[in-house]
C-alpha cells in the first residue's frame, strides 16, 4: 500500500540526515520493516530505484531488516509469535492479543560517504 | 500522492476565496510506459523522476521536528561512515499531525476524520449532521477527493464552509495537506471540524491528520466481513457508524456479525447503527460528539 509515498518519505529523511552528517552521498540505507507493519517489502524494493534517482541515495543499497511479529496474549499471559496483524494467538486461538513487536517501519542507520 | 510515481501533488482549493494553490507541481517524464510492462522482461526501464517543488512544497517551508539522534560518526572509517538514525519513516507526517492537533485544541476545534470505502455515504452523513447540529454548533468541513469539488459543493449547499483538497492520483490525505487546509479555512473558535478523507479503506489508516478521532463509516450494502478484510482501518478508528440502516429490511446484512467482526479487530471500538437518510440513530451520534468534545475541552 502506497509504498511509493512511504519510499519518498524515507529518501527525504535519509537526505536530511546525510546532510546533517556532512555527507555527499548515501551508500547503504538500513531499514527495519516489521512483519506486522503496513509495508510490503517487495513493493518497497520495486519503488526504491525509481524514487532515489537524482537524490543523494542514487546507487545506494537498500538493506531491509525483517523484524518478526509478536504479541502479548491476555489469555495465555505470555508473549506469542504473530505472523499477521490482528491474528489469533497461535496457542489458544483467541484474538485477545496485543501487538508488542513487528509494527516497525524505521530508518535504522545510513552508510554515507 | 500520485500512485504512478508517489509524488505528493495536492491542490488546495477554496471556492469562497477563489484561491487555488498548487502545493507541488511535478512532471512525469517517461512515466506513461511503466504500467504496460510485462513481468518477464528485465527491469531496465527508465524512471525519470523530477520534482519541481514550487509554492508550498515540503522543502523550504517544512517544519523540521528532526529532533532525532545526532549523527554518530564511526571513527576510522574515512570513506564510508555509518550514521545511526532510528527514526520512524512516518515521523514527518506525525510531526505535522501533532502540530495540527495542538492548533485545533488551542482553538477549541473538535476534529473528526471520516474514513470509509467510496460510496458508504460519508458526504450524505455530514450534510445531515450539519443540518441537525446547526442550532447548536458551527461546523466547518475539509473534503478530500482525487478529483472534483462536488462534495465540497454539497456541503456548501447547507450553508457550512467547506474546503476541497484534490489529492490528484493520491489515495489519502496527509497531515501536511490538512495543515494548509486549516490555514486557509481558519475555523471559528469552538467550531466542529469534519474531515472527509478520500474514499479508501486501506491507506488513510496509517496517516494521522491531527484529528481527535477517526470515525469509520461502513454501509450495510457492503459485506459484514469488511472489518476482517480491511482490519487496519477498524483498528485505527474509535467509532464505527453502520450507515444506510433504512435499507436493512431489503438486505440479508447481519448487523450482529458485522459488529462482532469489528470488535474482533478492535475491542474498544464503539458502534452506532445509523441512517443519514431517515435520521435513525443520528441523535446517538450527536450525543457521542458532544460527550467527546466536552472531554477534549476539559482536558485542555
Amino acid at each position: 500500500m502506497h509504498e511509493m509515498s512511504l519510499m519518498e518519505a524515507l529518501v527525504d529523511l535519509a537526505e536530511e540526515e546525510a546532510r546533517k552528517a556532512d555527507a555527499r552521498r548515501v551508500a547503504v540505507l538500513r531499514v527495519a520493516v516489521g512483519a506486522l507493519s503496513h509495508v510490503d517489502p517487495h513493493a518497497l524494493r520495486f519503488c526504491f530505484e525509481a524514487v532515489v534517482r537524482g537524490s543523494m541515495c542514487e546507487g545506494a543499497t537498500l538493506d531491509l531488516a525483517d523484524i518478526p511479529g509478536a504479541g502479548w496474549c491476555l489469555d495465555c499471559g505470555k508473549e506469542v509469535a504473530l505472523t499477521e496483524r490482528f491474528g489469533a494467538c497461535p496457542e489458544c486461538g483467541r484474538h485477545r492479543v496485543q501487538m508488542t513487536r513487528g509494527d516497525d517501519f524505521r530508518l535504522i542507520e545510513l552508510e554515507v560517504a | 500522492m500520485c500512485t504512478v510515481c508517489g509524488c505528493g501533488t495536492s491542490v488546495v482549493e477554496d471556492k469562497d476565496k477563489a484561491q487555488k494553490r498548487n502545493a507541488q507541481a511535478h512532471d512525469h517524464a517517461g512515466y506513461g510506459r511503466h504500467h504496460h510492462h510485462l513481468h518477464d522482461h528485465g527491469h531496465d526501464h527508465d524512471h525519470d523522476h523530477r520534482h519541481d517543488h514550487g509554492g508550498a512544497s515540503h522543502g523550504d517551508d517544512s517544519i523540521d521536528y528532526g529532533a532525532g539522534l545526532a549523527g554518530v560518526h564511526a571513527p576510522g572509517l574515512s570513506q564510508e561512515r555509518i550514521v545511526k538514525i532510528e527514526r520512524d519513516i512516518l515521523s514527518k507526517n506525525d510531526a505535522y499531525a501533532r502540530e495540527n492537533r495542538h492548533r485545533l485544541a488551542a482553538n477549541g476545534n473538535f476534529a473528526l476524520n471520516f474514513v470509509s470505502s467510496p460510496g458508504s455515504g460519508k458526504t450524505s452523513l455530514l450534510v445531515r449532521a450539519i443540518e441537525d447540529l446547526r442550532a447548536r454548533r458551527k461546523v466547518v468541513v475539509i473534503e478530500g477527493d482525487q478529483q472534483t469539488s462536488n462534495d465540497a459543493e454539497r456541503i456548501r449547499a447547507t450553508g457550512a464552509r467547506a474546503l476541497q483538497i484534490n489529492t490528484g492520483k493520491g489515495c489519502h490525505l496527509d497531515a501536511h495537506m490538512v495543515g494548509h487546509a486549516i490555514d486557509t479555512l481558519a475555523p471559528e473558535r469552538n467550531a466542529l471540524l469534519f474531515i472527509e478523507n478520500v474514499g479508501n479503506l486501506v491507506c488513510p489508516s496509517a496517516f494521522d491528520l491531527g484529528e481527535a478521532h477517526k470515525v469509520v463509516v461502513l454501509s450495510v450494502t457492503e459485506g459484514e466481513d469488511k472489518p476482517l478484510k480491511y482490519p487496519d482501518m477498524f483498528a485505527a478508528a474509535d467509532l464505527m457508524l453502520l450507515n444506510k440502516a433504512d435499507l436493512l429490511p431489503h438486505l440479508d446484512f447481519d448487523v450482529g456479525a458485522c459488529i462482532a467482526a469489528a470488535l474482533t479487530i478492535n475491542p474498544d471500538l464503539q458502534t452506532l447503527v445509523v441512517s443519514a437518510r431517515s435520521g435513525e440513530g443520528m441523535q446517538a451520534f450527536y450525543a457521542w460528539i458532544e460527550a467527546r468534545a466536552a472531554r477534549m475541552a476539559v482536558a485542555e
